[in-house]
């Protein structure tokens, strides 16, 4: 029988009061962002923002406590954009959406900075799961200006992420957000090294490991290649393409656990638990696969959302889990 | 069309020959008294009122209106002071809209993205009222920026329609009648407000779609522009040249011009509203500066065919480095104005009037 796994991949919106607080404290420019020398005032609203999304997580029953990444201005690209070789450019677009960050322009060699273990080792709970953006997203979010060429960027931007997760204190379970291989999948010939580099990242940690990728699927020659990586999920979108994530699955198989994206993360119409286990078993008999183990997660980052249908959408991902196991 | 509905307004005491048509995109600081008020309005424990809070809009449309003007503005708003935010304002006044709180756009800055939960309909006036008073107000003519149907659709959440361009569609049928209300009350200057565009370029025909519902039984003498903010334009260019309209306001400023080149093939045959100013830096841009940016323009169409206006809406600029960048803007047209008069400035053969 399928063990399932109520979870989410982190990036939180922050509590409406930190969004007051902090634009107060902060401001609303690009220099106002992020730098990683905040004051004690600002580090106090981070504190109480963490307590809070592991409160909300909590009370909603998940299986999973992210950190919930409050202090991640720059999204999937704030490992780079804390880091103290990183210059800060102007601010681009998040993928296709109406969401920007600002460009990390790699200036120097990309040590190991410690900044995303100070936040997870803040979480006080047991089932601890570490965000971050996977080796081929975060080269891809970023601007390289100190490296030889790609090859050698990726391989340092690996490094840099295993590093991180070197730090990292004890942690059930890793996602590795991948949505560049969907947005701006790797070229042929680099497939096989962006499955490598999610590879040594994976090597990093004792935790499961979900590479999860997010608006559409992956194209199938990428998807091939990230087989080969020695993860203990891939996650997919069902929400935005659930036929050609099928089809990747039935034509290539896939690991023995899978991550399914089955919430919306950016409409607030709020799918019912009934709902998201129809969909899980949607997927059972379209793949008629047994899975080890299945993580039942909203398919985007959550920040999309107003508060109060974010937390809605934690309730009924925790309840699906519940629901969906006493139906079993 | 374009070359003859931008001269409506030119002003009568114009100091020079050349005519390039100064404007704003929209949104301007709010001064911070206007957001206590707001917030007192807000407030049920506070014994201030709507009735309050409208003569605090008043006092600070007449003052932007005045700042607009002493910038040397040739076309004015009242810098947005009623709207709160350009797709809220909006929803708030559209039956079928639900509010649930903000959601963040970029660092801290965040917006109440509705929810569309029924089917949109047009209930009262949106900007007709809000017109009317800056009319009566300014001594220059007005321009009235509208938040599109494809942004309105794009930037909220859709739970009603089958897809967003459904939304979008039954969402200009809303904004086709109000234009038609506007041009009614005497409004001659529309911008459509596109920034969603940007996002997501390959949705243009459904903007195209939008758009000739939009202008369906409008008068040719009514400009209607449109803006859209920065993005990669080369996925929306040559095609917007299609759409129904006389001007399109480009963020170019902000990516220091080098899309420029999108424009050049094929010709540019609309008018241009150029941004020259970088509204995402509170530095200043000098006269020098913002007249070699100008200039930039003249590479993509002929000076009777361009207008000078900021990237995007000025509104989160400290106030004093808004009006800086606007008065400098202002000043620095005029100039170009008076050396092209003079003969003292080439034009790239492409765009040369002959």
């Amino acid at each position: 029988m399928t063990e399932l796994v109520a979870t989410t991949p982190g990036l939180y919106p922050l509590p409406d009061w930190a969004k007051d607080e902090l634009s107060e404290l902060k401001g609303h420019q690009k220099g106002d962002l992020i730098a990683g020398d905040e004051g004690p005032e600002v580090l106090d609203v981070y504190e109480r923002a963490r307590t809070d999304a592991v409160d909300t997580q909590g009370n909603a029953g998940l299986d999973r406590t992210v950190e919930g990444q409050p202090r991640w201005d720059d999204m999937l690209a704030h490992p780079l954009t804390v880091h103290e070789n990183v210059e800060t450019g102007g601010i681009i677009r998040y993928y296709d959406n109406n969401n920007f960050y600002r460009d990390p322009q790699v200036q120097g060699e990309l040590t190991p900075s410690g900044d995303v273990a100070a936040e997870l080792s803040a979480v006080d709970a047991t089932d601890r799961q570490a965000v971050l953006p996977g080796p081929y997203s975060l080269f891809d979010l970023a601007t390289d200006e100190f490296y030889d060429d790609d090859a050698e960027f990726l391989d340092a931007v690996t490094d840099f992420l295993a590093g991180e997760i070197a730090e990292f204190p004890t942690h059930e379970t890793l996602f590795l957000l991948e949505p560049s291989l969907v947005e701006n999948a790797p070229d042929d010939d680099d497939n096989e090294h962006a499955s490598e580099a999610i590879d040594r990242v994976a090597a990093a940690t004792d935790a499961d490991v979900v590479v999860h990728t997010y608006w559409g699927s992956i194209p199938e020659r990428t998807y091939a290649h990230l087989m080969d990586a020695d993860v203990d999920a891939i996650g997919f979108d069902f929400v935005a393409d659930a036929d050609e994530s099928l089809y990747n699955i039935n034509e290539y198989g896939t690991k023995d656990a899978v991550a399914m994206g089955l919430v919306d993360g950016q409409n607030t119409l709020v799918e019912s638990p009934e709902t998201i286990r129809d969909r899980v078993e949607w997927v059972d008999e379209n793949t008629h696969t047994e899975f080890d183990r299945a993580y039942l997660t909203s398919n985007t980052e959550l920040f999309y959302l107003p508060v109060n249908r974010f937390e809605a959408k934690l309730k009924s991902l925790a309840d699906a889990a519940t629901l969906a196991e006493v139906d079993a | 069309m374009s070359e003859n509905d931008r001269e409506q307004f030119r002003p009568d005491d114009h100091p020079n020959e050349h005519f390039l048509l100064t404007s704003i995109v929209g949104s301007y600081p709010k001064p911070k008294w206007l957001n206590r008020v707001s917030d007192l309005a807000d407030d049920p424990e506070s014994r201030f009122d709507e009735e309050q809070l409208r003569e605090a809009h008043d006092d600070a449309c007449r003052v932007m209106i005045d700042e607009h003007e002493r910038a040397g503005l040739d076309t004015v708003s009242d810098g947005e002071m009623r709207r709160n935010e350009m797709v809220e304002f909006f929803a708030d006044r559209i039956e079928g809209y639900e509010f649930n709180g903000p959601v963040k756009v970029w660092g801290h800055n965040y917006f109440d993205k509705p929810s569309v939960v029924d089917e949109v309909e047009y209930a009262d006036s949106w900007l007709v009222d809000e017109f009317e008073f800056t009319q009566s107000v300014a001594s220059k003519p007005v321009k009235v920026p509208i938040t599109g149907p494809y942004t309105l659709a794009a930037w909220s959440f859709n739970e009603a329609y089958d897809d967003e361009a459904d939304l979008a569609y039954a969402l200009a049928d809303l904004v086709n009648e109000e234009v038609e209300a506007l041009v009614d009350a005497g409004a001659r200057y529309i911008q459509i407000d596109e920034p969603a565009l940007a996002t997501t370029p390959d949705d243009h025909a459904i903007v195209g779609e939008c758009l000739d519902r939009i202008v369906a039984g409008i008068a040719d003498e009514v400009r209607i522009g449109l803006h859209v903010c920065y993005g990669d334009y080369s996925r929306i260019y040559p095609e917007l040249l299609e759409y129904p309209i006389d001007e399109f306001d480009l963020e170019l400023c902000n990516g220091d011009y080098e899309q420029l080149d999108v424009f050049t093939d094929p010709e540019f045959t609309t008018d241009l509203a150029l941004g020259v100013v970088d509204v995402h830096t509170a530095e200043v841009e000098s006269v020098e500066e913002i007249k070699e940016n100008i200039k930039q323009g003249f590479e993509i169409v002929p000076p009777e065919n361009l207008t000078i206006s900021p990237d995007c809406g000025v509104k989160l600029l400290p106030r004093e480095v808004a009006y800086q960048k606007i008065e400098n803007m202002v000043t620095a047209a005029r100039e170009i104005e008076a050396e092209l008069d003079a003969g003292e400035i080439d034009l790239s053969p492409e765009v040369s009037a002959d």
